[in-house]
C-alpha cells in the first residue's frame, strides 16, 4: 500500500483545509458581526472597540494578516477544487435532475462564494484600503476625526451607508454570504469527520440558524443606519 | 402502457455517442425495467437494427451491474433499489423516459449504456482487503468479540453493491461514497483494524488517481444510492484519513 507524499495533493486533504480556513472565516464573521452590532447599541463601545482593534499590535500584525490568508486560501482553495470537480465528468448527462436528491446551495458554493468575494473587493475598497491609508500612509494612528471632536469609525461606518444602491449591493451580498453558510456550516464539520446521529441534527439547526442570523444581522445594521442618517 | 425511449447509442469508446429515439408499446407496468429494455431489444433485433447494450446480470439488486441513468437519477425516480428492481409502474402511459450511461471521466463509455467501472476494482486492489492467512488454520472469525453496534455499521457499509452509483449523482463525479463503505466495512471490525491506516491513505489515493471528483457533501450520492448507504461512512473516512494522515 503506497501512498503519495504531499498532504495537500490529496483530495480529502484539501476539503479539511477548505473546512478549517472556513471555521476560521465563520468565527470571524461572528465576531465581526458582534462588533457592528455596537454600533446600534451603543456609538461610543463601537469607537472605542474599533480604535482597539485597529490599534491594537497582536490584532493588525498577527491577525490580520492569518484573516487575509484564510480569505486568499479559502477563495483558491475554492478555485482549485472547482477546477478538478469539473474536469472529473467532462461530458455532461443530456438530461439530469439534480434538485431531486441535493440542495441548490450545495451544489452551488462556487456561484455564492464568487459573489461574496465580489462584495469582499468592494469591502476592501470602501473600509481597508482607506484604513490603510489613514494609519500608515497618512501616519494618523490617534482614530480621531479631523476637528478632533471624536472617533471616526462611526462617523465613517454611517456614511458609507447614506448611500441606497450600497445599501441594496450589501443586501444582495448578504443574501448570497447566507446561502453559502447554509451549505458551508454544516458541510464543515462533515469534512473534518464530525458526524453523529446525535449531533447532526443539531449542527444543521445550529447551520440554519447561523446562516441567517449572522446575515440578517449585517443586513439589519445598514439598513439602520441608511434610515437613521438618511 | 405506451413509452417514448430516449437512449444514449454509442458504438464503441471512440466514436462520438448520440440520444436517439424509441416508441415502446403495450409495456406492463409489472415488468421490470430491464425487462422493458429487453421487449425495445427484442423489437430492434426483429428490426434487423443493434440492440442496446447496458449492463445486468443477478436482476434481484446485489449484483450492482445494471447502471443506467434514468430520467435525471441513477436508477431511476425510485430510491432505494437498482435498475432491476424498478418497475414500469413508476412511469405513466405516454412518458418519455431519458436512459443515460454513468457520466464520469473515470467511468468511460464503453458501449451504449455500458461503462467500464475497473477503476472500482483498482480502488479495492489499492487496500479493501485484510491480509489474512487462509492455509486452514485461520481464527473462527465468531471467535473475536465484536461489539453489535460496530458489527451493524459494518454490515451496513458492506450492502454497497459497487454499482457506481453515487458517481453518477455526484455533481463532480466523486467516489467518496464507494470508497468510504469499502473503508468502513473494514475498519470497524477488529480484523480491519490492523491495516486500517495504510488502506484508508491507499485508498484515497487510487481514488484520486482514477480521476473521481472531491466531495462537496452535497448528500446527492447517499439519496440515491440503491442500498442507502449513509453518509456517516464519508464522515468515518474523513476521520480515519486524518487520524493516519496525522500518525504515519
Amino acid at each position: 500500500m503506497a501512498t503519495k507524499s504531499g498532504f495537500l495533493k490529496i483530495s480529502v486533504a484539501k476539503k479539511v483545509a477548505m473546512a478549517l480556513s472556513g471555521f476560521f472565516l465563520m468565527f470571524f464573521l461572528l465576531q465581526h458581526c458582534t462588533i457592528n452590532m455596537l454600533s446600534v447599541i451603543s456609538p461610543d463601545t463601537f469607537n472605542e472597540t474599533s480604535h482597539f482593534m485597529g490599534t491594537n499590535a497582536l490584532v493588525q500584525y498577527l491577525l490580520q494578516p492569518v484573516l487575509i490568508f484564510g480569505v486568499v486560501f479559502h477563495l483558491l482553495m475554492g478555485m482549485v477544487l472547482e477546477q478538478k470537480n469539473r474536469s472529473s465528468r467532462t461530458i455532461n448527462y443530456a438530461y439530469s435532475k439534480p434538485a431531486a436528491s441535493s440542495s441548490w446551495m450545495s451544489r452551488n458554493m462556487i456561484i455564492t462564494g464568487i459573489m461574496v468575494m465580489l462584495f469582499l473587493g468592494l469591502h476592501f475598497y470602501d473600509f481597508w484600503l482607506p484604513e490603510v491609508k489613514t494609519k500608515f500612509i497618512d501616519g494618523n494612528m490617534t482614530g480621531m476625526l479631523a476637528d478632533g471632536s471624536g472617533f471616526r469609525y462611526y462617523e465613517e461606518l454611517t456614511h458609507k451607508f447614506v448611500d441606497p444602491i450600497r445599501v441594496v449591493i450589501y443586501v444582495v451580498a448578504f443574501v448570497f454570504l447566507s446561502l453559502h453558510l447554509m451549505h458551508g456550516f454544516q458541510s464543515s464539520f462533515q469534512s473534518v469527520g464530525i458526524r453523529k446521529n446525535t449531533w447532526t441534527p443539531l449542527i444543521q439547526k445550529l447551520s440554519m440558524i447561523y446562516a441567517v442570523v449572522i446575515p440578517a444581522a449585517f443586513v439589519f445594521i445598514a439598513i439602520y443606519h441608511h434610515l437613521a442618517h438618511h | 402502457m405506451n413509452l417514448t425511449l430516449k437512449i444514449w447509442r454509442q458504438k464503441n469508446p471512440s466514436t462520438k455517442g448520440e440520444m436517439k429515439t424509441y416508441p415502446v408499446s403495450d409495456i406492463s407496468e409489472d415488468m421490470s425495467f430491464l425487462e422493458m429494455m429487453d421487449v425495445l431489444n427484442e423489437e430492434l433485433i426483429t428490426k434487423g437494427e443493434e440492440p442496446v447494450a447496458f449492463d445486468h446480470d443477478c436482476r434481484e439488486g446485489i449484483c450492482g451491474s445494471c447502471s443506467m441513468y434514468i430520467n435525471g437519477e441513477p436508477h431511476g425516480p425510485d430510491r432505494g433499489v437498482a435498475t432491476c428492481q424498478l418497475h414500469m409502474r413508476k412511469f405513466k402511459d405516454g412518458d418519455t423516459i431519458h436512459i443515460e450511461p454513468w457520466r464520469a471521466n473515470a467511468f468511460p463509455v464503453l458501449k451504449d449504456l455500458v461503462v467500464d467501472r475497473s477503476s472500482f476494482d483498482r480502488i479495492i486492489q489499492a487496500g479493501g482487503y485484510v491480509s489474512v492467512n487462509t492455509s486452514g488454520n485461520s481464527q473462527d472469525a465468531n471467535s473475536i468479540p465484536i461489539p453489535k453496534e460496530n458489527a451493524d455499521l459494518a454490515f451496513d457499509a458492506a450492502t454497497c453493491i459497487g454499482c457506481g452509483a453515487c458517481v453518477a449523482a455526484c455533481k463532480n463525479a466523486s467516489a467518496m461514497l464507494f470508497v468510504s463503505a469499502k473503508v468502513s466495512q473494514l475498519s470497524l471490525l477488529p480484523q480491519g483494524r490492523v491495516e486500517a491506516k495504510d488502506r484508508v491513505l491507499s485508498m484515497i489515493d487510487q481514488m484520486d488517481d482514477e480521476g473521481f471528483g472531491n466531495c462537496t457533501n452535497t448528500g446527492a450520492c447517499a439519496i440515491e444510492c440503491p442500498k442507502e448507504i449513509s453518509l456517516d461512512n464519508i464522515a468515518r473516512m474523513n476521520r480515519e484519513f486524518l487520524s493516519a494522515s496525522i500518525s504515519k
